[in-house]
């Protein structure tokens, strides 16, 4: 197979510069800590018996390649492009984010690390954490918003039983940004032995490099299967953001095929100019937070602002800063989906596929009723199914359970 | 104008009377703009040699409990950066010698403008800044910008800051260096009096600049430990924890003052005593 250009060899610059986002806007404290990330990882990047653990656990352990599925019902239904199903939600744990959990504990291993804590909104990146913390044998404390273990209980139950200890945070709005200051927090207190894992591509240098080359297999593996099944690359390929991981991942490696059009898809709330939304680049300005220069909810004076969004794994006020940039760039369109269009969306991939996806992937797939029937069926359209629904269960019988004579779970 | 800075001043000054500096923190507009400016104009009657004045932000990231909260009294009272700066502003109508030094997170900065914000600052009267998340890596954002307004960037050391790394910390550092007494956030454990008595050591080979101390120090007694061999004694969550514990905005203000007064005489007295029970 052909290698295509690999943009991730360009950018960040050596500072963790994409244009003038990204950046490491850190403590002093951290500083050491985060050159010495950024000279491990360079190395284990080039090192092929990491790359050889890493390909074993991602195989073995992840469940890797995942499918690429035609999704001949949806495409029906919608009447336009053929979908295909990018099928994320099957690997380990059940979405996109252990791609980059198994990667950053072996560097944690490799570092000698004995301590792993991350943030979490939804609960997918805290469970494939506590996973991967579970499986090398480290002891592991997650960060969670109190209002996000209200509505994620399933997953705190989770990752109670892998071994983590999940710490509810009370500050600010108690949702995914609280949580990740805590981790920062800790992190600052506790730096000579602990590892961070960040779930997104987003914070500090060498971090959002970081997580998207080891999202990017979700994206190389799409390019050759699209390449065996059709014998050409896609056309078109639709992602849900929160931070912007599984989005990245999918996209990075089709950076310089110029005719593969991307489209990231923000959490748009009640609607963007509701002001009740979580999406940072249709409704946000550029910032400094968590370690990197993006675009952030923020009022004019530069006070962070509540993300909203029917969805905890996207209700973050800030994108990754590469976003930031191909956003600018122009590169990636990005649009955003409401929490109606999300719960649409999500029943009418229960019922034509069977696949009950995450309330965040539903981000994407509401992009795709949107795009799909105007487009010929000849159309390669790849939707990122980055997560299932099942830690949904609850939220969603909140807003659907009447329909279905369900009350509460 | 004179040709010295408000700092270099202030420590010359303490330099002869053989003392360190005690510089106090509080957050503008903390518990609302009114108590702060009482708070802020009594500072240097009750003691205080240099004012840090914590602009609030949101996510204060290297911040404990205290200083969270003083944020988020500060912002759900309408405090603004513009206000910051008038406070700022104000105060200078009646002191023209105590140093102020802003202190907080880039993003608010940032979305005031860079240019804007170190032209208002310095007509305000500010001296200096600390930006918790502006590392060396990032001095042309704001550090070497402030240095042509006339305004110190105060530099953060800490216990992770190695040989290596110094140089880079040092090298456009100005003011004073604030050393970072434990790796953690504001508020939080106590540092270990031995260690950091030699990790001031270890920086004073480094630099002429006076050294801060400052992190987890909240009792007159460990201000007078650590201003033995410090230059400047830092304290602020116990201060801030002073408003957070009163009923009133009057109660406030006596006990803020009430406890500068208490950490500015050990202060005053920690070189001599030191002396005495020298063993
Ligand atoms: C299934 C799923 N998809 C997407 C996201 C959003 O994260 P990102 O934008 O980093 O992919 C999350 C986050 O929790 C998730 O659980």
């Amino acid at each position: 197979m052909n290698q295509p250009v690999d943009v991730s060899k360009s950018l960040p610059d050596a500072n963790g510069l994409f244009g003038s986002f990204g950046g490491r806007f850190v403590a002093e404290t951290l500083m050491p800590l985060i050159l010495e990330l950024q000279d491990e990882y360079t190395t284990a990047k080039n090192d092929p018996e990491f790359q050889r653990q890493l390909a074993y656990f991602q195989g073995d352990y992840v469940g890797r390649p995942s499918p690429l599925y035609f999704a001949e019902r949806l495409t029906e239904h919608f009447g336009g492009a053929s979908i295909y199903l990018k099928r994320e939600e099957l690997n380990h744990t059940g979405a996109h984010k252990i791609n980059n959990c198994i990667g950053q504990v072996l560097l944690a291993k490799q570092m000698g690390k004995k301590r792993i804590i991350a943030e979490t909104g939804a609960g997918m990146h805290g469970v494939a954490t506590a996973t991967v913390a579970a499986r090398f044998g480290l002891p592991c404390v997650i960060y969670m918003g109190a209002t996000d273990i209200e509505r994620q209980q399933p997953n705190v139950f989770r990752m109670k039983l892998l071994g983590a200890e999940v710490i509810p945070v009370t500050s600010g709005t108690g949702t995914l940004k609280d949580a990740m200051n805590e981790a920062l927090r800790d992190w600052v207190t506790n730096v000579d032995d602990t590892f961070y894992i960040i779930g997104t591509v987003a914070g500090p240098h060498p971090y959002p490099a970081m997580v998207r080359d080891f999202q990017a297999v979700i994206g190389h593996e799409t390019r050759a299967q699209m390449l065996e099944k059709k014998g050409r690359l896609p056309d078109s390929l639709v992602a849900c953001i929160g931070g912007g991981s599984n989005a990245l991942g999918l996209f990075h490696p089709f950076l310089d095929d110029l005719d593969v059009k991307m489209i990231g898809v923000e959490a748009g709330g009640k609607g963007v100019k509701s002001g009740l939304h979580a999406a940072s680049l249709n409704g946000g300005t550029p910032g400094v937070l968590h370690g990197n220069r993006t675009y952030l909810l923020q009022n004019e004076d530069g006070q962070i602002i509540d993300a909203h969004s029917i969805s905890a794994g996207l209700d973050y006020p800030g994108i990754g800063p590469e976003h930031a940039w191909l956003h600018e760039q122009g590169r990636v369109e990005y649009v955003s989906a409401t929490d109606d269009e999300a719960l649409e969306a999500f029943q009418i991939c229960c019922q034509q596929e069977g696949i009950i996806p995450a309330l965040e992937t539903a981000h994407a797939l509401a992009e795709v009723a949107k795009r799909a029937p105007n487009l010929p069926r000849e159309h390669l359209m790849v939707v990122n199914l980055s997560g299932r629904g099942d830690k949904d269960m609850m939220s969603v019988a909140h807003h659907l359970g009447e329909k279905f004579g369900v009350k509460q779970l | 104008m004179t040709h010295t800075s408000r700092l270099e001043n202030c420590f010359a000054a303490l330099k002869q009377q053989n003392r360190p500096a005690l510089v106090s923190y509080l957050t503008a507009g903390d518990p609302d703009a009114e108590t702060s400016r009482r708070l802020l104009h009594g500072l240097p009657k009750a003691g205080v040699d240099i004012i840090e004045l914590g602009m609030p932000f949101s996510d204060p990231m290297a911040d404990g409990p205290a200083i969270q909260k003083a944020a988020l009294r500060a912002l759900n009272n309408g405090q603004t950066q513009a206000k910051t700066l008038e406070m700022v502003r104000r105060f200078r109508t009646e002191d023209s010698t105590t140093p102020i030094v802003l202190m907080g997170y880039y993003n608010p900065i940032y979305c005031y403008g860079v240019e804007r914000f170190l032209t208002d600052a310095a007509k305000a009267g500010v001296d200096g800044l600390i930006v918790v998340d502006l590392p060396p890596e990032h001095d042309e954002e704001l550090c070497q910008p402030a240095a042509q307004h006339g305004i110190d960037f105060i530099r953060l050391a800490t216990p992770t800051t190695d040989a290596k790394r110094l140089p880079k910390v040092l090298a456009n550092a100005s003011g004073f260096i604030y050393y970072v007494s434990v790796a953690g956030v504001t508020g939080g454990s106590a540092p270990t009096p031995e260690r950091l008595e030699g990790a001031v050591a270890g920086l004073r080979k480094h630099t002429e600049l006076p050294i801060a101390v400052g992190f987890g120090i909240r009792t007159a007694e460990q201000a007078a430990a650590i201003g033995r061999y410090s230059d400047a004694v830092v304290v602020g969550s116990a201060l801030v924890d002073c408003i957070e514990n009163a009923n009133t905005p009057d109660e406030a203000v006596e006990r803020v003052h009430g406890l500068v007064s208490e950490l500015a005489e050990s202060v005053r007295a920690c070189r001599e005593v030191s002396e005495e029970h020298q063993f």
